[in-house]
């Protein structure tokens, strides 16, 4: 057992913390009020080989590790949660399932100018009408010669307004219901691709996310990623990965909350004297703190799992549930140590407490892990 | 970063595995019942190692270290908590003896603790008055020739009609120095007397006693440490002693999960098996993610023991989570079984009564949060 970070992932922490300080915590309530994509960020964030952590250097990756994809993702997210977002659909969604299901030649085409991050990607699975439940989705793909036509609607898509190259899942035999599900790789400039308006969202809204339209967009079957009818394996495989990017943001955002409510409660003066010095102040911090390293635990020990090839579904199902759901629960209480500071757009914690939300819904809500982890309780 | 225990922790929580399924678990119930103190398996254990995981070999124990430990706890735990407590106070004792001891203390005390010739080790710091502020304690100890005479009173001490040696906690100096000093205090010490047994709701096969201090005298040989460093010992054995109950109760979370999956997968309702509701078996993974995080906490603080790193903070960490959680689970674990859970015919009822006390000894989560606040709000500067 060896719960230590090496040298490697101490240097990530360090260097996603001195960027976090420096370019996202000074600008992420610009980017949340304006609803602005940090376009600068990423760019920066491409540099540092941020955007495909944990995808090999003959790919474009940085060839870490995943403990190290969450400790990233950890920092980032606490300087600024739109943008950590946009790194782990960019890693996760994206570059993890091209890495592990693309050929070589759709790697150099599809892996190597995004994990390089000097092209953006995106997972287009959810539908108006489906969501946890991907077997009803609508869109569809119907194979015509050497060729794809592709018909449907695809929502809530993160990086959608950005993206060069969408991983849609469509239909390609409605019949065989998940195992009729097929994965496409799909340039956003062809014709018969359009994106709708960038949604208007409660938090993490440095990032964007939009609904994408596919009206008879045809591909070559060469962008087809995997094989026909293995989608839903690739969704959920990819999904498990992902799962361990949201649980490190979820933890990322509760640790700026976190610190930010010691900051004031130091700071904050009451009765004559700092409210750090009550124990119901005490006592919630104490709380607070407990359940941010129990997430992160639960984060690493599941990227840890990844990294040793062994499964890790149920692990990473419990990361994201119990950091999703921490999340909410810790920024809220910071929000009311602030008191009515923490209800306005002056201090951060308001923002915080936004962006937690969305932790609890994306990638599978807490519904969905809580039936991934009870089946793997009750089997056997 | 690997979470897996290594060989030798393995083998030690095999070890403990077993001796629990099969000796253990088997006796819980009519020992729960009979308020029994369980003689024989104090002595298999030590044969097992079990009672020195933490203790260098060459004083008889296994050592394996704090994570093996950890690992060990929670098997045994998970067969029964009045069973892990005895072992686990045992092994809090003769780790501080082999911290501060003299090699003439660890060389009487730890072999006999670690091979189970003593039944028992235990820790005699609280007292009527005194328990999560120990600067209270009114126990005195006064110097009389070459040695020194203890009069005073404990109380809520575990094992303490059973335990070879008792670690207690005085008074030395002026009274206003208020400086604590620790004691080994051997069983058969005229006045040391061993007064009422406490009648317990849970944990009724470990024993709760008072003890008194009649002018009980002891050499210099029997302090620990220094005279004035009691404070300190308590402290770091606490610290210690805090991995283990957060074991404890990782172990009772466990055995709640188990006991809940058994009944919900054969206990039907509305024609299917209440492992398929929803409602059940949403809640049977609430527990299983509650245990998963408190046994990574637990393991964490362990596993910084192990590397002689700073750990107070993470051992409180672990022990308030882990007793908490156990709280929750405990109760779900009841709710799942409806009326057969309230029930001592199934094993869910013992469970809940034997959790509560988790969240109070060896630091009440009230003493664990000051403690937690104390170090993030310094960490902040």
């Amino acid at each position: 057992m060896d719960i230590q970070l090496t040298e490697e992932q101490r240097q990530v922490r360090e260097l996603c913390r001195e960027f976090a300080e420096a370019e996202l915590k000074p600008n992420a309530r610009r980017w949340d009020e304006k609803h602005e994509f940090p376009r600068d960020a990423v760019k920066k964030l491409a540099e540092m080989g941020l955007l495909g952590v944990a995808i090999p250097p003959e790919w474009g990756g940085a060839g870490m590790d995943n403990v190290s994809y969450a400790i990233a993702m950890e920092e980032i997210s606490r300087g600024c949660a739109g943008t950590g977002v946009i790194m782990s659909v960019n890693n996760s969604l994206y570059c993890d399932p091209v890495m592990k299901f693309g050929t070589d030649q759709q790697k150099q085409e599809f892996l190597t100018p995004f994990a390089a991050g000097e092209r953006l990607g995106c997972f287009a699975l959810t539908e108006p009408m489906s969501g946890s439940d991907a077997a009803e989705m609508r869109t569809t793909a119907e194979r015509r010669g050497g060729e794809y036509v592709l018909n449907g609607t695809k929502n809530f898509i993160t990086n959608g307004p950005q993206a060069d190259v969408i991983l849609l899942f469509a239909m390609t035999d409605r019949s065989k219901g998940h195992r009729g599900i097929t994965a496409f790789l799909v340039p956003t400039e062809l014709t018969g691709f359009s994106r709708g308006r960038p949604d208007d969202k409660v938090g993490i809204r440095a990032s964007g996310s939009c609904s994408v339209f596919f009206e008879d967009c045809v591909i070559p079957e060469r962008y087809r990623l995997g094989g026909e009818g293995e989608g839903f394996k690739v969704a959920m495989s990819t999904l498990d990965g992902g799962r361990i990017g949201i649980g490190a943001q979820a933890l990322g955002i509760a640790r700026a909350a976190l610190e930010e409510a010691v900051a004031y409660a130091k700071d904050r003066k009451a009765f004559g004297q700092p409210i750090a010095n009550f124990q119901a102040i005490q006592f919630m911090l104490a709380d607070m703190a407990t359940e941010v390293d129990a997430a992160r635990l639960l984060v690493w020990r599941a990227a840890s799992m990844k990294d040793r090839g062994v499964r890790f579904s149920a692990e990473a199902a419990m990361a994201k549930l119990f950091a999703s759901e921490m999340s909410e629960r810790v920024t809220s209480k910071a929000l009311q140590i602030h008191g009515g500071y923490g209800y306005v757009k002056e201090f951060d914690v308001e923002r915080h407490w936004r962006d937690s939300r969305i932790t609890e819904i994306y990638e599978g809500t807490s519904e969905i892990q809580r039936l991934v982890i009870s089946a793997s309780v009750l089997k056997d | 970063m690997d979470f897996e225990p290594g060989e030798l922790q393995g083998q030690v929580a095999a070890v403990a595995r077993r001796f629990a399924r099969e000796r253990i678990a088997p006796a819980a119930s009519e020992n729960d019942r009979l308020g029994r103190f369980p003689e024989e398996l104090m002595r298999e254990a030590g044969a097992l190692g079990l009672l020195g995981v933490n203790i260098p070999a060459a004083y008889g124990g296994s050592e394996a270290g704090a994570v093996a430990y950890a690992l060990a706890m929670m098997e045994i735990a998970a067969a029964d908590a009045s069973v892990a407590v005895t072992i686990g106070v045992t092994n809090m004792v003769g780790e501080a003896i082999a911290a501060h001891g003299t090699e003439a203390q660890r060389q009487r005390c730890l072999t006999r603790l670690a091979s189970g010739e003593w039944l028992a080790g235990a820790f005699a710091l609280s007292e009527a008055q005194a328990g999560s502020d120990p600067a209270s304690i009114a126990t005195r100890a006064e110097r009389r020739g070459d040695g020194w005479v203890l009069s005073g009173a404990k109380q809520w001490i575990t094992s303490g009609d059973r335990a070879g040696v008792h670690v207690v906690w005085a008074r030395t100096g002026a009274p206003a120095e208020r400086q604590l000093t620790a004691f080994l205090v051997e069983a058969g010490t005229p006045g040391l007397l061993v007064g009422r047994h406490e009648v317990k709701m849970g944990q009724r096969a470990s024993t709760t006693v008072e003890l008194a201090l009649e002018d009980c005298e002891v050499g210099d040989d029997a302090v620990l440490g220094r005279p004035g460093d009691g404070f300190r010992i308590a402290m770091q054995a606490l610290d210690g002693g805090r991995i283990g109950i957060a074991s404890q109760a990782t172990g009772t979370m466990r055995a709640a999960i188990d006991a809940s999956v058994r009944y919900a997968k054969e206990r039907r309702t509305f024609g299917v098996p209440i492992a398929q509701h929803q409602a059940i078996a949403f809640a049977l993974a609430d527990l299983q993610v509650e245990h998963d995080a408190a046994r990574l906490l637990t393991l964490r603080a362990a596993s910084r023991k192990d590397l002689r790193r700073p750990f107070t903070r993470e051992a409180s960490m672990a022990k308030l989570f882990a007793s908490e959680a156990a709280q929750r689970a405990v109760s779900r674990a009841v709710q799942i079984h409806g009326g057969y859970g309230y029930t001592e015919e199934f094993p869910v009822a013992k469970l809940f009564r034997d959790a509560r006390v988790q969240t109070i000894y060896e630091g009440t989560s009230e003493i664990q949060r000051l403690v937690i606040a104390r170090e993030v709000l310094r960490a902040a500067g």
